[in-house]
């Protein structure tokens, strides 16, 4: 029963998200790229005021899946980085924290793109 | 003639943008919350598994997890019908920025390896990750400055 609330939570927080980008996509012109940047930054905000880890407590990765949780790992290792290492931990903190991220999506990106067929328009 | 024209046309513009705005936000919001929840059932495949990883790697490796399902789907063309249907829901995500990476860089691999998939990959996804690295470190020159005030 626990773990039915909690995917539950997941989907609807999750699906929360998505469904405000989508009301923006609808209302106004804006692109797709306009929006990953705007959830981005929200999540870099929420992060560094502290309020994303109560949102990431309730909602697990339906807070930590979308892009706004891409966000707040950037904040949270920007923060964290800094808090350690000062200035250079500054630099280094928010990419280190989604270094792994980044890494994956160059890497398997560059393989599917070798590999897959382009399509011929 | 022209009057009821105008005013059937009001009618029409009044229900149908607004139907098909609850069609798409139904979509996006349960694609959405789907995608959502596969990464969650991720989290617990690799919190369980006997390796006791730290949280911030299980983390990791969902999104790389995730990444990896959506850079395939979009290979094969599936991930771009899903984003037909489901609009929102399949952009927000963090496979949506995979999605994004991965679809520029197969666009543009007639164009050659060097100048076109690797120069072209980020042509959608750059921004993010300007803004992203970019807004992490004025985070954290905040934080430095404010420093006393954050501990």
């Amino acid at each position: 029963m626990e773990i039915f609330l909690t995917y539950l939570k997941v989907f609807a927080v999750g699906g929360a998200f998505c469904l405000v980008g989508q009301i923006l996509i609808n209302t106004t012109k804006i692109t797709s790229a306009r929006i990953l940047v705007g959830y981005l930054l929200g999540g870099v905000l929420l992060e560094t005021v502290g309020v994303f880890k109560y949102i990431r407590n309730f909602a697990k990765a339906g807070a930590t899946v979308p892009i706004i949780g891409f966000g707040s790992s950037l904040a949270k290792g920007a923060i964290e980085g800094t808090l350690e290492n000062g200035l250079l931990g500054a630099v280094t903190g928010g990419i280190e924290a989604v270094s792994a991220g980044i890494a994956a999506v160059i890497f398997i990106a560059f393989i599917v793109g070798l590999l897959a067929k382009s399509k011929t328009k | 003639m022209n009057a009821p024209n105008e005013k059937y046309l009001e009618l029409v513009h009044g229900k149908m943008p607004k139907s098909k705005h609850i069609a798409t936000m139904f979509r996006a919001f349960w694609t959405g919350g789907t995608i959502c929840a596969i990464g969650q059932a991720f989290t617990d495949l690799y919190s369980s598994l006997p390796y006791d990883l730290p949280e911030d790697d299980v983390s990791a490796l969902t999104t790389i997890t995730l990444i990896l399902i959506t850079a395939i789907l979009t290979g094969f063309g599936v991930y771009d019908k899903i984003g037909a249907y489901a609009g929102a829901g399949s952009i927000v995500p963090i496979t949506g920025f995979a999605n994004s990476v991965v679809s520029s860089a197969i666009e543009h691999k007639r164009e050659g390896v060097v100048l076109g998939l690797c120069a072209n990959m980020f042509s959608v996804a750059g921004p993010v990750i300007v803004f992203g690295i970019s807004s992490s470190i004025v985070v954290g020159i905040i934080v430095l400055i404010f420093k006393g005030a954050f501990i």
